[in-house]
């Protein structure tokens, strides 16, 4: 298969997981929608190295799933601080982050 | 068989991603989730990503699911609410979507780069993309990133715990168990239990000089907040 279809793959789960970001109203899906988003990114950097014949490519990808991680780490957290503290888990409520 | 396998795993990416986004039951978008990680991974296998595929499927599909799913049932929530914005501004970010589509798959299907239309080389070595090769770059030529990968996977562990952690005192079960400890521990050791006041109280202490600075202070909010916890724990 040629990068191409790939790249067309990885741009439509990008838009839809842009989409996703947009019309989310719970915080934890908003944070699987931008999983999307980030795995969308994954595919294009692999098809390129793939392209390349070279595996160079392929730490970008592996970084991008450590900043992945932690940013599901930290915004979980959050999410559970805000369950915690009674706040409704709604984005559109949401106006403030002090504990 | 190249072709076949392509189009199961990207269309089965691309509904499920769909899915994610559609789907009215948190659970369930979760679910769609894994769905489309693990067709992912099989579009990694298919560009020759042998290890990136196997850490997708442990990290994503082993571990971040797992976070996502515990939190999940533990947040609760049933599906979200309709209505809000209201449909005008949900129009308005498929809208967004669609134009993002229609941008990106301009910039890079008309960039007019030839080696878009290949699949690559053929003569791929058989390193490409094994474990050896991948420790062999990240331990070399990318080894700042590397290292400033893993101190952020460390600050982000220390971060979760800070906000995900119970601030609400000690139970009934680990008062009796720090009174005992209190026995043996002579005064003045300077550990943090005592720093804040929670044995050998001083007069001129931390937790003296904190308390009515800041109004409510750890302790009587934690106090407050035992009552709904018990409520909490019923759901």
């Amino acid at each position: 298969m040629s990068t191409g279809w790939y790249l067309a793959v990885s741009a439509i789960v990008f838009a839809i997981g842009a989409a996703g970001v947009a019309t989310r109203r719970n915080p934890l899906l908003v944070l699987v929608c931008l999983e999307l988003m980030l795995n969308a990114g994954n595919l294009a950097i692999v098809a390129f190295a793939r392209m390349h014949g070279s595996t160079e490519g392929h730490v970008f990808a592996l970084v991008v799933m450590v900043v992945a991680a932690a940013e599901v780490a930290v915004g979980l957290g959050v999410v559970v601080a805000l369950y915690r503290n009674r706040v409704p888990v709604d984005v559109d409520e949401l106006r403030e982050l002090h504990g | 068989m190249d072709e076949i396998l392509f189009f199961v795993a990207g269309i089965a990416a691309i509904v499920a991603a769909a899915g994610t986004v559609f789907l009215r039951n948190p659970f369930y978008a979760v679910l769609s989730l894994v769905v489309h990680l693990l067709s992912l991974s099989m579009l990694f296998l298919l560009l020759y990503a042998q290890f990136v595929a196997v850490v997708q499927v442990m990290v994503y599909v082993g571990a971040v699911m797992v976070l996502y799913v515990f939190v999940n049932a533990y947040v609760g929530g049933g599906s979200e609410p309709e209505g809000g914005g209201g449909p005008s501004l949900r129009m308005f970010s498929y809208a967004i979507a669609i134009t993002l589509i229609v941008t990106i798959g301009i910039a890079v299907l008309g960039t007019g780069l030839q080696a878009i239309d290949g699949s690559g080389p053929d003569d791929i070595p058989a390193s490409f993309g094994s474990p050896g090769e991948i420790g062999k770059l990240l331990l070399t030529k990318f080894l700042l990133p590397f290292e400033a990968a893993s101190f952020l996977l460390l600050v982000a562990a220390i971060g979760a715990v800070v906000l995900a952690r119970r601030r609400r005192g000690v139970l009934p079960g680990e008062e009796r168990m720090v009174a005992a400890l209190d026995l043996l521990a002579p005064t003045g050791t300077g550990s943090m239990r005592e720093g804040v006041g929670a044995i050998n109280p001083t007069p001129g202490g931390f937790s003296a000089r904190i308390t009515p600075s800041t109004g409510a202070g750890t302790l009587p909010a934690s106090d407050d907040r035992t009552g709904d916890d018990s409520e909490g724990g019923s759901r």
